[in-house]
């Protein structure tokens, strides 16, 4: 094994099909909010320009990612969760208002979200948690890494951001179905909790939003009171069912470009790509994200340390949960939550922080090549 | 499980769940990938016309409506560009956020936006919520389209009537067809909001000038915007009318009339054309044609003086002395009276216990036809219709128009009443008395006409027996093959009345002119022959006219024609209490005659120098 390992030179970590994967991805949604926010005359710098920069700005975050050691990183683990929760709670009262929610920090022109960047810090907290010591026993392996996703969890919740809470927990059950806990089957069961989570607990119910219990609502009942509640469902099923195989092409996607289908750039991104490059388009998307998450879980499962793998495990686990809750939500499979598509939809600090746990993802692969350094 | 080696051990049971991912993912992305084939492939053609409906709206183009000329080709109806404000209930939201915009932004009537709202219709048609908006609110509406989804400004043509009030009683006013019209089978193809003739000519020619509405396919974006037209239908223009009458012998006839109540009407004895329709009080047809609201309605419909009723056709008045002029051709074609057989007038009428008054107090004298005719001797006449009874009279009425519509191409044209036995049998279930017969004959009790039925009556009569029915539309010109279709003149046959008789009643209808009743009617431009006529109103009068309030007063009468030689224009007034016909009455038809005969020789009519086309019988029906 040790041979095998001293075979390759770092920079070989620089997995060229890795990055091919991530630079197609990242151009589908350059071009997807390209073409939605084509013809329309915004003030300033147009969307696509915008995601280019977070892009340049995301690249950086990777490559810095790549270059550190998340040995290191994780040492700061618990200070940075302790800065985003102070974030999170500073959002909850000079945030800025958007749709409802209370989301965004101001800096100055530009604004950031801090609950994107609490998925990734809760990941490293937990995978610190768990490599530092055998946490043997129920406390010590539920309990109390339970407790320490619980203030964020709840903060998310309070803005409201329904998709990030639920990203979070589905980070923690992962972990816990990575460490292992008594029964296996308790994860089983926490991962479709989270699926029955707003139908399951009627104490979230009654605390959730007019907007978020009406988008539910519309999911229960797909066809009801399509100029109201269920409006953005039915318009996302329009918009994907009428690409049809080939699609509508660039620009040619009506339910978009007619404004139909609202949040078309962010959340809905895979709506617009699904009508204007059909069913085939989509196939290729899905095959991409297929093989960004192969090539991780591949990093993950060749981990050199205990650290190492559950970070990417992780990272893996948050990405998928993401993909598939959103492609889920807007072909009508699972209720509107705002979940935005990894490295597609439009956003600085989803894409950022993305882009950045990817770099980390990379470190663990260039940590575990450069063992004997 | 999986606690006694710690960590490596750990790492190995990372492996094992890390497949479980593998797989799960896989497992996963497979449905996902199903869901979406299900949605692309499967339901895909489904979605696509969901998504085609969602972005079309069919609009409809307003044609643009048929313009109204004189008989000169002056301009008496047309269009102009006018914003409209329409509302897409498919688009709208909110209903009552989009009331209370309205009215803050444009300060509509909030119920009556919800009424137009709630209207019955389709949610995908724009439903027009207000039209000849100004530039400012329509500008202000566009500014604000981003907070008005569903809300859009038309351009479009809006009725104008360049001549406010003159001729609007001919010419009526168009206005949103009704709930009850879209029912009816001849607006089978208009839809609500269509503008269709409600008064007038206007209605009475809507089929022709209304045109066919235009369809476009609008592309909208998700606030029911417009975007992108896709197919357009053009509207079809409709057709222009040319009237008979002349704008400016309306004019003068409307002015004449002035402030008081009453009409007048002028026609061609040749032709039955009607030069001139005059009707007073009258009303402004742009303020008509536009949306009024209830208030507004109800101060017109409410006004004492009827300005939208139409006097001359619709306005029944006892004919009073005028009905000599059948009364006298009757006495002579059924040799009731010679024309040299005399009466004595004493100034009163014995009959049973009751005494008949003349006019004239102390009488006449010993009076012939000629003179009861030029002196208007109502005992001459008392006595004539004792002699000949109702049914004779009645006879000889309704050969010249009495008590039957003329056919004038206007809506809810009455007939007046040219009683008989028959008649009041059938009317009243009573027998007739014979007093009422010797009202009849000077024109009172029950018989009643139209100001146009006495203008036909004498033009008949100066037209020596030969009638047209009465028209106001004399071609109407075709937009979309450019042709000009003449209506012709619906001739009425001839009355079987002898030459003569009607020598010596046009000899006595001018010497009411030139020594009779009616010397102020005298013309030094034409020869006028006419007969005054006093229609009263309450049959108690004491003291001179005018102590009597107005209300009381009688109808001032005159009906004429001219010249006396070659008639070219027959006239018959009605001045609602105004006195005496000859006073009051006989001067404004002297002024509409010599206007006349000043005009027509200089203008030749619009007709005579345009390439025509035969329409034989098509427009007949048009009634």
């Amino acid at each position: 094994m040790i041979n095998r390992l001293t075979e390759h030179r770092e920079l070989d970590s620089f997995d060229i099909r890795y990055v091919a994967l991530i630079l197609a991805i990242l151009g589908i949604g350059v071009l997807s909010i390209y073409s939605v926010t084509y013809g329309q005359r915004g003030v300033g710098t147009p969307y696509y320009l915008k995601q280019l920069i977070w892009i340049g700005v995301g690249s950086a975050a990777f490559l810095i990612m790549w270059a550190s050691d998340y040995h290191h990183l994780a040492r700061f683990a618990y200070p940075a969760y302790a800065v985003i929760l102070v974030m999170l709670v500073v959002v909850l009262f000079e945030g800025r208002t958007s749709k409802g929610a209370q989301r965004w920090i101001a800096l100055g022109p530009l604004s950031f979200q801090p609950s994107e960047f609490a998925k990734l810090i809760l990941v490293l907290v937990l995978a610190h948690y768990y490599s530092k010591a055998p946490r043997v026993g129920w406390l010590q392996r539920v309990i109390v890494p339970g407790l320490l996703v619980l203030p964020g969890l709840l903060l998310i919740l309070k803005q409201p951001d329904l998709g990030s809470g639920l990203s979070f927990v589905a980070v923690y059950a992962a972990m816990l179905l990575m460490v292992g806990v008594r029964s296996q089957a308790l994860g089983v069961i926490l991962l479709f909790s989270i699926m029955l989570f707003p139908f399951a607990w009627e104490g979230v119910w009654g605390s959730l939003h007019d907007y978020q219990r009406q988008r539910i609502m519309a999911f229960v009942d797909q066809d009801y009171d399509p100029g109201g509640k269920g409006y953005h469902a039915l318009q996302s099923r329009i918009a994907i069912g009428s690409g049809e195989l080939l699609g509508k092409g660039l620009y040619g996607g009506t339910q978009s470009q007619l404004k139909f289908l609202p949040e078309g750039h962010t959340d809905f991104v895979f709506a617009v790509f699904a009508e204007e490059w059909g069913f085939m388009g989509v196939l290729v998307l899905l095959a991409l994200f297929v093989g960004l998450i192969w090539l991780s879980l591949e990093i993950a499962s060749k981990a050199k340390d205990q650290l190492g793998a559950l970070l990417a495990a992780g990272i893996v686990a948050m990405l998928c949960f993401c993909v598939v809750v959103n492609i889920g939500m807007t072909a009508g499979m699972f209720p509107i939550v705002g979940i935005p598509l990894p490295l597609v939809s439009y956003g600085g600090s989803a894409t950022i922080m993305t882009m950045a746990a990817l770099g980390l993802l990379l470190n663990v692969k260039r940590k575990r090549l450069s063992l004997f350094y | 499980m999986a606690t006694a080696h710690y960590p490596e051990t750990e790492v190995g049971d990372l492996h094992r769940r890390l497949v479980i991912l593998r797989v799960g993912l896989l497992l996963v992305v497979a449905l996902l990938g199903l869901r979406l084939w299900h949605l692309q492939i499967r339901e895909g053609p489904y979605y696509r016309d969901l998504s085609e409906n969602n972005r079309t709206r069919q609009v409809l183009l307003e044609p643009a409506r048929g313009l109204i000329y004189d008989r000169h080709g002056v301009l008496l109806a047309n269009n102009v560009p006018s914003f409209s404000l329409y509302v897409t209930l498919e688009d709208v939201k909110d209903r009552e956020l989009l009331v209370k915009q309205l009215t803050d932004l444009l300060g509509l009537d909030a119920a009556l936006v919800r009424k137009k709202l709630t209207a019955k219709g389709s949610k995908l048609l724009p439903r027009k919520i207000k039209d000849r908006m100004t530039l400012r609110d329509a500008t202000l509406v566009e500014s604000h389209r981003l907070d008005l989804p569903g809300v859009m400004i038309q351009v479009e043509s809006q009725r104008n009537y360049p001549g406010g009030m003159t001729a609007a009683h001919i010419l009526g006013y168009v206005g949103e067809i009704s709930g009850e019209q879209l029912e009816k089978p001849e607006f089978l193809d208009l839809h609500q909001g269509s503008v269709v003739g409600q008064y007038g000519v206007e209605k009475s020619y809507d089929r022709h000038m209304r045109g066919v509405a235009g369809q476009k396919n609008v592309e909208v974006d998700a606030l029911g915007h417009e975007k992108r037209a896709t197919v357009v239908d053009r509207p079809q223009a409709g057709n222009d009318l040319y009237l008979t009458i002349d704008a400016r012998l309306q004019k003068v006839a409307e002015d004449l009339l002035g402030e008081e109540h009453g009409a007048i009407v002028a026609l061609d004895p040749t032709s039955g054309d009607i030069l001139a329709m005059a009707s007073r009080p009258g009303f402004d047809p742009n303020v008509l044609s536009r949306e009024l609201t209830a208030k507004q309605w109800v101060e017109i419909v409410q006004d004492e003086g009827r300005p939208l009723n139409n006097r001359a056709s619709q306005g029944q008045y006892p004919p009073g002395s005028t009905f000599k002029i059948p009364m006298a051709i009757a006495a002579l074609e059924t040799k009731t009276m010679s024309p040299s057989s005399t009466v004595f007038c004493n100034g009163g009428y014995q009959f049973g216990k009751r005494l008949y008054h003349d006019w004239k107090a102390g009488g006449h004298g010993y009076v012939d036809l000629h003179n009861a005719l030029v002196h208007s001797c109502d005992v001459y006449f008392y006595t004539v219709g004792q002699r000949m009874g109702i049914d004779v009279m009645a006879e000889f009425g309704k050969d010249f128009g009495l008590g039957k519509a003329t056919g004038v191409e206007l809506p809810s044209e009455r007939s007046g009443i040219m009683p008989s036995t028959a008649w009041k049998q059938k009317a009243k279930n009573e027998q007739w008395l014979p007093g009422e017969t010797i009202s009849a004959a000077i024109g009172q009790g029950y018989v009643t006409v139209t100001p146009l039925q006495m203008a036909s009556l004498v033009g008949t009569v100066a037209n020596n027996g030969v009638s047209y029915r009465p028209r106001l539309v004399q071609a109407v010109m075709d937009r979309t093959t450019g042709n000009l279709m003449e209506i012709p003149a619906v001739p009425r046959g001839k009355l079987s009345v002898k030459p003569e008789t009607f020598r010596l009643i046009k000899d006595a209808l001018a010497d009411v002119v030139t020594k009779g009743t009616a010397t102020r009617a005298k013309s030094s431009v034409v020869t006028i022959a006419g007969k005054t006529g006093t229609a009263q109103v309450a049959a108690l009068r004491t003291g001179p006219e005018e102590s009597i309030p107005k209300k009381f007063r009688d109808h001032a009468w005159f009906v004429a024609f001219a010249p006396v030689e070659s008639p070219k224009i027959a006239v018959a007034v009605i001045g609602e209490h105004m006195g005496h016909g000859g006073a009051a009455a006989a001067p404004l038809a002297k002024e509409v005659i010599e206007t006349y005969m000043k005009l027509a020789p200089q203008v030749p009519t619009v007709t005579s120098d345009r390439p025509t086309m035969e329409g034989p019988g098509r427009f007949s029906n048009d009634s």
